[in-house]
């Protein structure tokens, strides 16, 4: 019962390359001395940091999760398309950086998330295909891709972190279940989609003439 | 002698056979006046018999329990738990729901109606979601409950979900004649279906409409029955008692989240504790625009709407 909303230092800690950190008593609105030192250590050594670890991307993908002790799903991949690297290896397929119309693979996605300033290899990296990139060009893994959605839509990260944007489940006074942003928004296509509504109630009236009158 | 011998002496009914003593002939007027009063035949004795369940002791409240699971046993053929898990000390329960961001698609509706054993033919829903004009903004003349389109949300519209408001000065429980509903320590407005007595008081006074009646005996399928129940919630209510909301309260005692909190699409739905200063609910109270539906009745609702953007 005690804080259980996640309090996400403005730039992750070194320790845990990426997600939320849930730590007890700290609070995001207070900035403190150690947050802002971690900040200053990632500025100077974002480097170290952003090798990849030596780790196949799978167990990468769960690291955040067991840190943190906040379940993070899994990002929400198309079938069979993880990791990228398994086509996108840097030697049968040469990285093209060169922006252009996608004709022999990725042909079903569509970019309506800005496309006149935006690109896949802003978000994407070039070199890894198993990351994502910053604006700084620091590496994330699929994982902690909030951090990236962040860089533009502050407002709305800051709602996620403290649990106000987005859904959570499992206990409201203990581990709770965490969605990240692409779990609801495609990111190629971030518009939350219209749903079918459930059935609406039945009227008063429809309720006595399938009983044959009031009972 | 005669005439007390005919004063002892039952009516037609028993006609002086088998109805030997005064008490015999007592407890067969009781289980009859039962039958009568009730209108039901199959009510037991321990049932008819039953205070209010705030006035019972442990042990009575255990039996009550063990009863009840018997009965629900018997009745759908599969274990049914009856917990009386208490309130937390410590938590008041607050729920704020986000309207900028409900798509009004009644995920939640159902979802409710799953874990709450409501009657499905005619189907008992606690939740109400309302579709309203944005030119309007919140006004229930202009509030459509039946919309059913191709696809939500609606072009002009917004949505707005209505359920038992959990109020601090709730109405309905001020005018029940019986006191078969109060409001728990956690906030939480109760009902004890085997204490109701059917007379819809509190539907009429609760300015949410919020409460329920079960005109007819609910139909609930054995399949469909959820059984993980609270005796002041979800366990199969009978006949002729009035049900409402209780945010889950088998579910957000144990520290789970409501199911319709658990099953919303759009993450609308925010619950948690007023009490803890670090909770998600307490963020949004600080620092959203919330608002209290009706607040001019000085319901005190312990359910909010705010505005996410």
């Amino acid at each position: 019962m005690k804080n259980l909303r996640p309090s996400v230092p403005p730039h992750p800690v070194p320790p845990p390359p990426c997600g939320p950190v849930a730590r007890k008593g700290s609070s995001m609105r207070l900035p403190t001395l150690s947050t802002l030192a971690a900040g200053l250590l990632i500025l100077l050594g974002s480097s170290a940091f952003a090798d990849p670890p030596a780790k196949p991307p799978s167990a990468k993908a769960e690291e955040p999760a067991i840190q943190e002790g906040i379940q993070v799903p899994k990002p929400p991949f198309s079938e069979g398309i993880f990791p990228c690297t398994s086509c996108h290896d840097g030697k049968s397929q040469k990285p093209d950086p060169r922006r252009r119309e996608l004709t022999g693979m990725h042909g079903d996605i569509v970019l309506e998330h800005g496309p006149a300033s935006r690109w896949c290899l802003d978000c994407h990296d070039t070199n890894n295909r198993d990351s994502l990139h910053l604006a700084s060009g620091e590496k994330i893994p699929f994982t902690a891709s909030y951090q990236l959605c962040g860089q533009c839509h502050g407002d709305k990260y800051r709602d996620w972190r403290v649990g106000v944007h987005g859904k959570r489940t499992g206990n409201w006074n203990g581990a709770k279940q965490y969605l990240l942003c692409v779990n609801c928004h495609n990111p190629h296509s971030p518009r939350f989609k219209a749903l079918k509504p459930m059935a609406p109630p039945a009227r008063p009236e429809q309720i006595q003439a399938r009983k044959g009158g009031a009972r | 002698m005669t005439t007390d011998q005919k004063l002892s002496n039952p009516p037609e009914s028993c006609g002086g056979s088998g109805c030997g003593t005064r008490r015999e002939f007592l407890g067969a007027a009781t289980a009859a006046m039962a039958t009568a009063l009730t209108g039901c035949g199959t009510l037991s004795k321990e049932e008819f018999l039953q205070r209010n369940f705030k006035e019972l002791s442990k042990q009575e409240v255990l039996d009550v329990i063990a009863r009840l699971e018997k009965e629900y046993k018997a009745k759908f053929g599969k274990e049914v738990k009856v917990a009386n898990t208490q309130p937390i000390p410590g938590v008041i329960f607050g729920y704020a729901l986000d309207l900028s961001r409900c798509i009004g698609c009644r995920r939640c509706v159902h979802a409710c109606v799953k874990e709450n054993n409501q009657s499905r033919d005619p189907e008992i829903q606690w939740i109400r979601v309302l579709q309203m004009d944005k030119e309007e903004g919140v006004n229930v003349q202009h509030a459509d409950a039946y919309y059913n389109p191709e696809e939500v949300p609606q072009e002009g519209h917004f949505y707005m979900p209505v359920q038992c408001q959990q109020c601090k000065k709730p109405p309905c429980t001020k005018v029940c004649p019986v006191g078969a509903t109060w409001r728990d320590k956690d906030g939480i407005v109760v009902v004890d279906y085997n204490w109701c007595i059917g007379c819809r008081y509190c539907m009429a006074a609760c300015p949410y409409g919020a409460r329920h009646f079960n005109w007819g005996e609910p139909h609930l399928p054995a399949d469909q029955l959820n059984p993980n129940t609270h005796y002041l919630g979800n366990r199969p209510r009978p006949k002729g008692v009035v049900e409402k909301c209780t945010f889950c309260i088998q579910r957000t005692r144990n520290g789970q989240y409501p199911a319709c909190a658990e099953i919303c699409p759009t993450g609308s739905r925010k619950f948690g504790n007023l009490l803890d200063k670090d909770s998600e609910i307490r963020y949004v109270l600080e620092n959203k625009r919330v608002f209290k539906f009706k607040e001019d009745l000085n319901t005190q609702p312990n359910f909010f709407y705010f505005y996410g953007v």
